[in-house]
């Protein structure tokens, strides 16, 4: 497995709150997240993963149209803008994947005929799909949190990528992913690191598909212990 | 690749629910699961250890306790369903207390019993449609005012300020509000006067304005003489003599939530001075 050591840089937002650690011996790049810093949206957060950066907003549980809702559970929309363009058929089907990853964790019991709506802006890319999906989970991750939306588990996203001779990169950058056999990405909750959902693209078999499962359920305990201190530093300013 | 094995198998084996009274203050997230203090005698350390033999087997003791806010109850065990700090709150008589987590949060969901502060938007028949903030309007009856008959009705129009408390508010139903108490008098509440600001603030902010030793109240109260209104569903209306202290309270009950309280003295005295 190789492994890739990204300089350890510590970011201090200067409001809401952020953090970017780093775990030792971890080949994730590194990350940063922000939150509560929209005044409009419910709950709002910014997530910055190596060079892709997508801020999340959320509205609800809010008033929803009569002909969407639903007699028994909330009403969760995605919304997925790119940084240029028009939203096309690779946001949607996005889209898709976040919201029945959402639709997991959030407890939309809860909250009967009302509507929970995800806005997620992209705001750097570097041209990377796959590494796209795993921060724009994330990011929708925290901002749900932000918003006091009831959850049975958060959940993050890890993408990893095969090459041609079959080693496993965690976190690939977009040259990586361009050159790789098979990209996967993985949504895992942190409960028991169970899946979530999983996109996958390319070759690859069903052992490498245990293996990298495996080593996204290891790299994910990083991501959540990364929520976990940002979330305590955000409660101990109050 | 046995190295990645042996470091998933560690993680995925580390997630061991704790007990609530060990997490009381700290900050907990979703999914985390808490035992409650009884359990966690039961499970204590070596569960084949030494335990005292209790006479009347079979007749255990259940505590009860009330999970509040932010917590769902998951077979034995509590289940953190909000991001927040765990409180506790010994019982007055018997029971085990109640277990909440205090959380911080823009979006009101109507409670029975709150005191909220509603804008009228609609008027159909008999009943006044009223924006408490949360998915849906509440309903008022004409009748729920003090001294209201079908001859003698309250003089409410579109766009008024309505302060009242929910008697109906559930997931299920449509929210229902009324303007009088269990015995039939106002009790403050009703149409709220003329001029004043209304402006919003975080659902947290006003339970620490509303809890019974907050200074806050007492320094403003102290600075301008005002006419103050609470409402749980985030909203406050202030009313003073003129308009520039009307302004600098709402900024000062906004900013409240981000100073602490030496820089908010600070400001206090620059006013008082001016």
């Amino acid at each position: 497995m190789e492994e890739e050591m990204h300089t350890d840089a510590k970011i201090r937002a200067e409001t809401g709150t952020g953090s970017s650690p780093r775990g030792p011996g971890c080949s994730l790049r590194h990350f940063a997240c922000e939150q509560n810093l929209l005044s409009r949206p419910d709950g709002s957060a910014s997530f910055l993963q190596g060079d892709t950066s997508v801020l999340a907003g959320v509205y609800g549980p809010s008033e929803v149209k009569v002909s969407k809702e639903i007699f028994n559970k909330a009403t969760l929309e995605v919304i997925l803008r790119p940084k240029i363009g028009l939203p096309g058929v690779a946001e949607k089907s996005r889209e898709r994947l976040i919201r029945n990853t959402c639709e997991a964790v959030v407890l939309g019991t809860l909250h009967p005929r009302t509507s929970i709506t995800v806005v997620l802006q992209v705001v750097s890319d570097a041209g990377s799909g796959a590494q796209l999906l795993a921060c724009c989970l994330n990011a929708a991750c925290m901002a749900l949190v932000d918003a006091g939306v009831p959850m049975r588990a958060l959940f993050c996203g890890v993408t990893c990528a095969l090459d041609s001779d079959g080693t496993l990169v965690l976190d690939p950058t977009s040259k990586q992913e361009k050159e790789a056999r098979a990209v996967l990405t993985f949504a895992l909750d942190n409960v028991e690191r169970k899946l979530l959902m999983s996109s996958t693209k390319g070759l690859f078999s069903d052992a490498e598909l245990q293996q990298c499962l495996a080593v996204t359920q290891a790299a994910s305990q990083h991501v959540f212990r990364f929520y976990r201190e940002s979330l305590q530093r955000r409660y101990s300013k109050s | 690749m046995a190295e990645a094995a042996s470091v998933a198998a560690e993680c995925l084996a580390g997630c061991r629910a704790r007990g609530a009274r060990s997490v009381l203050g700290q900050v907990v997230v979703p999914g985390e699961e808490l035992l409650l203090p009884e359990q966690e005698d039961a499970e204590g350390p070596g569960g084949a250890g030494e335990r005292p033999l209790s006479l009347n087997a079979g007749a255990r003791s259940r505590v009860r306790v009330i999970c509040g806010p932010g917590l769902r109850r998951c077979g034995d065990r509590l289940l953190v369903t909000k991001c927040g700090r765990l409180r506790h709150k010994e019982p007055g008589g018997g029971g085990g207390g109640v277990y909440w987590v205090d959380s911080q949060q823009k979006r009101y969901v109507p409670v029975k019993g709150d005191h909220v502060i509603g804008i009228v938007t609609a008027k159909s028949g008999d009943i006044f449609k009223v924006d408490v903030g949360g998915s849906e309007p509440a309903s008022l009856s004409y009748l729920s005012f003090e001294g209201a008959t079908k001859r003698n009705r309250p003089n409410v129009q579109v766009g008024d300020l309505i302060y009242g408390q929910f008697v109906v508010a559930n997931k299920d139903m449509e929210p229902e509000m009324v303007c009088i108490d269990s015995c039939g008098r106002a009790n403050g509440m009703g149409v709220i006067g003329q001029d004043g600001l209304l402006f919003k603030v975080t659902l947290g902010l006003i339970r620490k304005l509303l809890a019974p030793d907050c200074e806050i109240i007492q320094e403003v109260g102290k600075l301008y003489p005002l006419e103050i209104v609470f409402g749980m569903n985030g909203r406050i209306w202030v009313k003073a003599k003129t308009i520039q202290q009307t302004l600098i309270l709402a900024n000062i009950l906004e900013a409240c939530e981000h100073m602490t309280s030496d820089q908010r003295k600070q400001i206090f005295s620059r006013l008082a001075e001016s």
